[in-house]
Order: structure tokens, then C-alpha cells, then sequence
């Protein structure tokens, strides 16, 4: 792939994007301005209806630079320490995005060795795993913060572990077919060596997974994501880019929300990114065949 | 006890599938003995390759007896009896050539210090000094086979079973190969049992060739070759050769007739 070829189409669905975004803006927010305008009793011409709805305090919809000037303000003027400032609370969604990440990593890849290794596990926690992703999250997470405020939990692992019963799906799913990857012949070689089932299992399921792997990183760390900002709902917490979505929602503040949407939305590009990069590193360093070499 | 490397008697594996029994082995008796280059040849399905697997404890008789060294093939394996090379070089992809020659080294606990040494002996052996450091994409796949056979040679089995090797490559890397091989078996004094589907490859290589026949798969002819133990390449246009040969196609075409 040339990166060329991929710039202008887009930069095109880009512009297609923010004029349809724009017109939605001038007829979302009109009604108000004609309201505004008949209440005064004046006429509003068109170019100044136009101007009107794209500077308005609350607008049904904000308009794009309204976000941007927003998010500028709150990310880069404000102190990081400050309530108001969304690095502040994207630090306090992030936290529990990783930690839930990472225990919902570790659990899957450790139920996915059981399930590859023990027959008993492959047909009792599969159809569990699968049932339980079948339970709305938002039914869910409610019920995991009261039950662990009540035991005296509360604050980041909560949270966390909403990230985590979303996020080891992927992984369990993805780890057993690629712990399972393995043709005939590799597994054969290993039992004409009398390899154990430990030396197996590094030797040759472990490192024929990884591509597995990383695939279901990447699902899982934008669901972990999700599954913070949904934690911070219930609770109506005070940080996090819930508390500031679920905030502005009371308020009526939709460039708060917007702003508090589009950071969640670059953080999870950012993560998927690392995990990206992560992934074409560690192929890298076994020795993959780089894209287009000749065979 | 046999002192033979491999000895079958009545030999027989049925297959259960879907489809009803498979008769892949039936009343196979065969014995190889230390030193011997045995080739198998024969139609496709005819069981060569289940054959190998049994001696290699891939696959379970269900019926007669076989040994290998003396004791049963779990045993045998158990032992590190012998190198296994598959059709496919089926090398791991995230390894270089010398960390896949030195896996089934790791696997069998060898010191850092043997398993270096070992990897340039039957690296060098093979003809594939200078690639330890390449990733087995790298290779062609005649090098890829190569380094498969290095990696069943760098423990030390003295019975190497070789499912069509050289199979999947062009005819003249093959008579290369097979020149290798050759000069390697001289060298190294293994028993070798090596499956083909060609005729010239099995008389080129063999001291006994076994001829099989499908549906049940069974040995049809074994043939004690006549040919000298020092074999140039142009000994195939020999008078000796063409009647081992033609012996050979009689034996398969034998096991077919009823086929037509
Ligand atoms: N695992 C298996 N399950 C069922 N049938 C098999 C299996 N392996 C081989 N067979 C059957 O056994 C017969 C002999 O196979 P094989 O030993 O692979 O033949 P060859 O190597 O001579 O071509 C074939 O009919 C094949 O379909
Ligand atoms: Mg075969």
C-alpha cells in the first residue's frame, strides 16, 4: 500500500463528513434561532441564521470548530490537575481502561489454555463464555458496581472490571483457534521429539497465537474502553469521560458531550494504534515476511 | 528380541471413518535391518506413508506386531530411535534454520554449548552453512527440505524415516538432493526409510525397495538391489538399473491390474 494512494479519497470522505456535518448543524439549530427571532419579533435573514446556529451556547448540535475550540481549551489551556480539564479525566477512564484491559487479557489467554488443554473445560466454559456476552453490558455494569461498592470496592477497580468482562471475549475467542492454529505436521514433529505438553505449548501453540493475539487486543482494548466510560455511568461519577458525558447530558452542555465523545474517540484510535504497533513489532521480531517481499 | 531395525509382522491398521473401514495396512511382514536404505513406492493411498507413521508412533496398528530397535514403537520414540521428515519441510516460521534445526535440541535438553556445535555439523552436512541467521521464508524449498533434514539429523537417531521428501521439488534439485543424501547415508551410517512416488528415485537410492499396493494396502515385491554401494548419477542409464527398474514397474503395475 502507498500512503499517497490512500490520502485523497480521505481527504474526501474528511470533507464529505464536515459539510453534511455542517448543513445538520444550520437545520438542527434553526428552529431555535426562528423561536429567538419571533419572539423578538425581528426577521433573521439567512447568512445570519447561519452564523447564529454555529455559535449558540447549547446547541442541539454543535458545530465542528465549536468541539475543536472546546476541546483545545479544556486538553491543552487547562491544568491537568483541574476538574475541568479532560486529560484529567481521560487519565481517570484510561487508568481503568488498562487495568481492566489487563486482567481481562490475562484471564482469556488463561482460559483459552485451559480450554485447548482439558476437554472437560472445552465443553463446560465455552457455552459460559459465550452467555455471558450475551447479557447487555449496560444491565450489567449497574449491578457489578453496587455489588462491589457494597464490599467496600469502589473507585478504579470496578470500573476496571466492567472493561474486563467485555474485554476477555475476544481474547479466549481468538487465543483458542490460535492455540489450536497449529497444522498436523508441526504438532506431529513435537511428538516424535516426546515433547511434554508445557514444551509444546511455548515451543509451538505460543508463538503460532500471536497473530491471534494481537487481533483480539486490538477488539478488546477499544471495548475496554467502552466498558470504563459505561462504568462511570451508573455510579454517576464525578471523573472520567463518563461523568463528563453523563454531566453535560444533565446540563444540556452538548459541546461538553461532544468534546467528551471525541477525546474517548481519539484515545481508543491511540490505543488500537499502539496495539497495532505493538503487533507488526513482535511479527517483526519473529521473523515475519515482510509485506510484498518476493517469495 | 530382533536385532532388526524394523521388523513388521502381519502388520495391519484399519481406519473407522464415516465412510466405512479403510484397510490402510493389511498382513504387511517386512524387516529393515541396520544400514539399509529402504525405499516404499506405490500408487497414492496405498499406505506408505501410514506405514512410516506406525514406526514413528503417529499411528496405532490394529492388528499383528511391530517392533523397532528391539522394543515397541512408543518405546522406540520414547528413545529418540529416530528422525522424522515430513513431506511439507514443515520448519517454524518464527525460527531461523538454526533455531529450527536446535528445537527438537532444546526439546531434548541438550547444553547450549553441543547444541551449537551440532547445528554447524549437520548444517554443514546438508549443504546450508551461511544460513543459519535466514528465516525459512528466505529459502527455496528445496534449502527448506534440506533444513528439515538437518533438523531429524542433529539429535543422534540412527534411523531417519523420510515421507516424500523431495516430492513437491523440480527434477533437477531432486537428483541433487538425491546425490546428498546418498553421500550422507555413506557418511553417517543411518537406516533410512524413505517413501517415493518415483521409480528411478527409489532404485537410485535403495539397497531393498518394498513395492505396495492399494485397497488393502499391502506389499506387493521386495527387492534386494544389486547396485554397488558407490552410485554416480549417470549408474541410471546401467543395464543393472533398468532391470531393477523394470522389475520395479512390473511389481506396481501387478498390484493395479485389477484396477483397469
Ligand atoms: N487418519 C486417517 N483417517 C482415515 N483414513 C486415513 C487416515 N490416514 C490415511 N488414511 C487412508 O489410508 C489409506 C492409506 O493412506 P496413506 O498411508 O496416506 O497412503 P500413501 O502415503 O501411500 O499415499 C488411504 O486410503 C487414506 O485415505
Ligand atoms: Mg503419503
Amino acid at each position: 500500500m502507498d500512503g499517497k494512494g490512500k490520502t485523497i479519497p480521505v481527504l474526501t470522505v474528511l470533507a464529505a463528513v464536515v459539510a453534511i456535518w455542517y448543513a445538520c448543524v444550520v437545520w438542527m439549530n434553526a428552529p431555535f434561532e426562528y423561536d429567538k427571532a419571533e419572539r423578538a419579533g425581528t426577521e433573521i435573514g439567512f447568512s445570519q441564521l447561519v452564523s447564529n446556529t454555529m455559535t449558540q451556547e447549547r446547541p442541539v448540535l454543535p458545530a465542528a470548530h465549536q468541539v475543536a475550540e472546546e476541546m483545545y481549551k479544556t486538553i491543552v489551556l487547562k491544568k491537568f490537575t483541574s476538574k475541568r480539564s479532560l486529560v484529567y479525566h481521560g487519565w481517570i477512564t484510561l487508568s481503568a481502561t488498562l487495568l481492566g484491559f489487563a486482567i481481562g487479557t490475562a484471564l482469556g489467554i488463561l482460559l483459552a489454555v485451559g480450554i485447548v488443554h482439558n476437554r472437560a473445560m472445552d465443553k463446560s466454559v465455552m457455552p459460559w463464555v459465550i452467555a455471558s456476552q450475551t447479557i447487555p453490558i449496560l444491565a450489567v455494569a449497574p449491578m457489578i458496581i453496587v455489588v462491589l461498592n457494597a464490599v467496600g470496592l469502589s473507585g478504579l477497580l470496578p470500573k476496571a472490571l466492567i472493561s474486563t468482562y467485555l474485554s476477555f471475549f475476544p481474547v479466549v475467542v481468538g487465543m483458542v483457534k490460535g492455540l489450536r492454529s497449529p497444522d498436523r505436521a508441526q504438532l506431529d514433529l513435537m511428538h516424535t521429539y516426546s515433547a511434554s505438553t508445557a514444551q509444546t505449548f511455548w515451543k509451538l501453540r505460543w508463538p503460532s497465537s500471536m497473530p491471534y493475539l494481537f487481533t483480539s487486543l486490538k477488539i478488546a482494548i477499544a471495548i475496554s474502553l467502552v466498558g470504563a466510560i459505561v462504568g462511570e455511568l451508573p455510579t454517576g461519577a464525578v471523573a472520567g469521560l463518563g461523568a463528563r458525558l453523563l454531566a453535560g447530558s444533565y446540563y444540556g452542555q452538548t459541546i461538553q458531550i461532544w468534546s467528551a465523545l471525541f477525546t474517548a474517540a481519539i484515545l481508543a484510535a491511540v490505543l488500537v494504534m499502539i496495539v497495532g504497533l505493538a503487533h507488526s513489532y513482535v511479527l517483526r521480531r519473529m521473523g515475519q515476511k515482510p509485506e510484498g517481499a518476493a517469495t | 528380541m530382533s536385532h532388526d531395525v524394523v521388523s513388521a509382522k502381519d502388520l495391519s491398521l484399519t481406519f473407522q471413518t464415516d465412510d466405512g473401514p479403510v484397510h490402510a495396512l493389511s498382513g504387511v511382514d517386512l524387516s529393515v535391518k541396520k544400514g539399509e536404505f529402504v525405499s516404499f513406492i506405490g500408487p497414492s493411498g496405498c499406505g506408505k506413508t501410514t506405514f512410516l507413521r506406525v514406526i514413528a508412533d503417529l499411528e496405532k496398528p490394529t492388528g499383528g506386531e511391530i517392533q523397532v530397535n528391539g522394543v515397541d514403537p512408543e518405546a522406540a520414540r520414547k528413545a529418540r530411535a529416530y528422525g522424522y521428515v515430513f513431506q511439507a519441510a514443515s520448519l517454524y516460521p518464527w525460527r531461523t534454520i538454526e533455531r529450527n534445526v536446535g528445537l527438537p535440541l532444546e526439546i531434548m535438553g541438550y547444553t547450549a554449548d553441543e547444541t551449537r556445535q551440532r547445528i554447524a555439523r549437520t548444517l554443514e552436512l546438508v549443504n546450508l552453512s551461511g544460513f543459519e541467521k535466514k528465516y525459512p521464508w528466505q529459502l527455496s524449498g528445496g534449502m527448506q527440505q534440506r533444513a528439515s533434514i538437518a533438523r531429524a539429523l542433529a539429535f543422534d537417531a540412527d534411523l531417519l524415516l523420510m515421507d516424500e521428501p523431495f516430492g513437491a521439488l523440480d527434477e533437477i534439485v531432486r537428483d541433487h538432493l538425491n546425490e546428498q543424501l546418498l553421500k550422507l547415508w555413506d557418511k553417517t551410517d543411518k537406516t533410512i526409510c524413505f517413501v517415493t512416488h518415483s521409480i528411478p528415485e527409489a532404485v537410485y537410492l535403495s539397497t531393498k525397495i518394498v513395492v505396495m499396493s492399494p485397497r488393502p494396502g499391502r506389499v506387493s515385491d521386495v527387492i534386494e538391489s544389486s547396485l554397488p554401494k558407490q552410485r554416480p548419477l549417470d549408474i541410471r542409464e546401467s543395464e543393472e538399473f533398468l532391470k531393477i527398474a523394470h522389475r520395479v514397474r512390473d511389481g506396481l503395475r501387478a498390484g493395479h491390474s485389477y484396477d483397469e
